[in-house]
């Protein structure tokens, strides 16, 4: 459903992001998990025709985006992260106007409207002013709108930010009730998110995709090994030997970027040992000199543990 | 081409729903009631005095006295007006991020715009309406050449939509009213006043200059003569500014 083939998107000189090649399959629900920044924006808004990618390009719905947007803008509904409504406008006449320009025809308006309305639950407010309307149901009135033309792809950027635990329960049950019909693809920086309602992640940081997997691999793999970085003042043989020596070592891997007269690894081990302990108590008793030991910025997991605590301070 | 009614719809309830149009409007029939009162009664004090002397009333006639410096004051105020109901029509979109959506409907650019433009054009129509309530009231009391009335009303609605045209490529060029406002005034003012430099700019310069003031093709229309040489400048005018803005919106696109 949809074909994304090396995405770049340059913003001056800046990439927001760098050769995404991904594919969604008709009737999933795909996740696009990232950090803020990550490009998960830039993506979708590439996806819908609002920004063209500087290379690269893609099909939704079986139409090239560049060649063929308006095709591709007939079967998607989209809803940005901001959420922009008109304000000074009634939910139900929003609507209508929506209805309209997505070429719905004039019976099928009403009751498609209608519909709809029930779905997302925003039938009591339809006589409201939307400026007037919470910012949980100004997001349903948002997911009103991406529904109204029966969209086969859905494009959802962060649909629960900024909202309340209530109501990010029923937007998540609303968007899972949404999954037989559509194709949907949303963005989180939310962890637990995506495998509550996700059938699979894509994780994109820095512009790049780091990995494409079901929830359930994607912890399976983190919980295979962990490394740590270690930068140690010392012969380069000895250290790296008696590292690998160490119980619970998998593997020791000299990086070349040593200055002066110290030495950095990374130490793979096993997920469940810590071994900070063991290898600092090594390296001092050997009298060397330990400079510095810290988890390695290793992609996957490092991105895996800034979302979950920001996930964490967003619940604080 | 169905698709223009609804963003034209949505327009016109949009400058409904906010203040401008009352706005407008009012502002609007309260100085051309004003000038209209002004030249009335300066020219029924010329009658009267014009009855105790029969060489005086020559040239005396209502067309020429109150119709055609009405119509010109009428463009003066639109000069001012017209910058401030087309401000916000692609500024606010920017501004409040609901171009995005826009964007990704099935709609083509130039749906869009002629959609805006037209809600834009009904207002200014509206406020030709109010001023030719004026002159049927005026018939009522005074013998009118209608011919003149007619031409001067067709040469205002076309010099209404250049100032529309630019107004909203200035719109579209950022996303604060004020300044979209403020540049399609000036703009136009500049384009008003530079025939006032034909006299002193020189044989080639001048005819160049006088063709550009956006108000000189005015003048045919309000001594009731349509040439199709300004009919051509303003359609000109419009299409260029509201080709300009279609660029402009896909640059949006391209620049991010």
């Amino acid at each position: 459903m949809i074909e994304a083939e090396k995405l770049t998107k340059y913003y001056d000189k800046v990439a927001a992001i760098e050769d995404v090649s991904f594919t969604v399959e008709k009737g999933e629900i795909v996740g696009f998990l990232g950090p803020n920044g990550a490009g998960k924006t830039t993506t979708m808004r590439i996806l819908t025709g609002f920004l063209p990618p500087s290379s690269g390009t893609a099909r939704v719905a079986g139409h090239d985006i560049l060649t063929n947007s308006l095709q591709v803008r007939r079967r998607i509904g989209y809803l940005p992260e901001a959420v922009p409504l008109y304000t000074d406008m009634k939910v139900a006449a929003y609507l209508e106007f929506v209805a309209e320009v997505k070429g719905l025809e004039r019976r099928e308006r009403r009751r498609s409207i209608g519909e709809i309305m029930e779905k997302c639950r925003i039938v009591d407010v339809q006589r409201m002013l939307i400026g007037s309307l919470s910012r949980g149901y100004r997001q349903r009135v948002g997911i009103a709108q991406a529904l109204l033309n029966n969209p086969e792809v859905l494009i959802l950027d962060e649909p629960t930010v900024g909202l309340d635990p209530k109501q990010i329960i029923e937007i998540r049950q609303l968007i899972k009730e949404l999954s037989g019909q559509s194709t949907i693809i949303l963005s989180t920086h939310i962890l637990p998110e995506v495998s509550m309602v996700c059938q699979r992640v894509i994780i994109i940081n820095n512009g790049h995709i780091i990995a494409v997997d079901t929830p359930e691999n994607l912890t399976a793999r983190l919980q295979s090994s962990a490394k740590l970085l270690l930068t140690v003042d010392g012969p380069v043989g000895q250290v790296e030997e008696a590292l690998t020596q160490l119980p619970g070592v998998l593997r020791v891997e000299p990086r070349d970027e040593a200055r002066d007269a110290t030495v950095s690894f990374v130490v793979e081990s096993e997920r469940s040992r810590d071994l900070r302990r063991d290898v600092s108590r090594l390296i001092v008793d050997r009298g060397w000199g330990l400079l510095e030991l810290r988890p390695a910025d290793m992609t996957l997991e490092e991105i895996f543990i800034r979302l979950v605590t920001e996930e964490h301070q967003e619940v604080q | 081409m169905m698709n223009v009614l609804p963003i034209f719809k949505k327009e016109l309830r949009s400058y409904f729903a906010s203040p401008i149009a009352y706005v407008v409007l009012t502002i609007f029939a309260l100085l051309s009631g004003y000038f209209f009162y002004s030249l009335l009664t300066f020219f029924s004090l010329n009658s009267l005095q014009a009855s105790f002397n029969p060489a005086f009333s020559q040239g005396l006639n209502a067309s020429e006295w109150i119709v055609r410096p009405l119509l010109r004051n009428i463009a003066v105020t639109m000069l001012l007006l017209m910058p401030a109901a087309t401000m916000r029509l692609f500024s606010e979109e920017k501004k409040s991020g609901t171009i995005e959506l826009l964007f990704t409907y099935p709609i083509r650019d130039w749906e869009l715009l002629i959609g805006k433009f037209l809600a834009a054009l009904a207002l200014y129509a509206a406020m030709l309406g109010i001023s030719l309530l004026q002159l049927l009231m005026l018939r009522l009391f005074a013998p009118l050449e209608w011919g003149p009335i007619l031409s001067g009303y067709l040469g205002l609605l076309l010099l209404g939509m250049a100032f529309l045209g630019l107004g909203i490529l200035a719109s579209s060029l950022t996303e604060n009213q004020i300044v979209a406002a403020v540049g399609a005034f000036g703009a136009l003012l500049a384009l008003w006043v530079i025939g006032w430099s034909t006299e002193v700019a020189g044989p080639t310069l001048g005819p160049i200059l006088s063709h550009l003031s956006i108000i000189n093709h005015y003048d045919s229309f309000a001594k009731g003569i349509i040439e199709s040489k300004d009919v051509i400048f303003y359609l000109n005018f419009t299409i260029l500014c509201l080709f300009l803005t279609l660029r402009s919106m896909e640059s949006k696109r391209w620049r991010g």
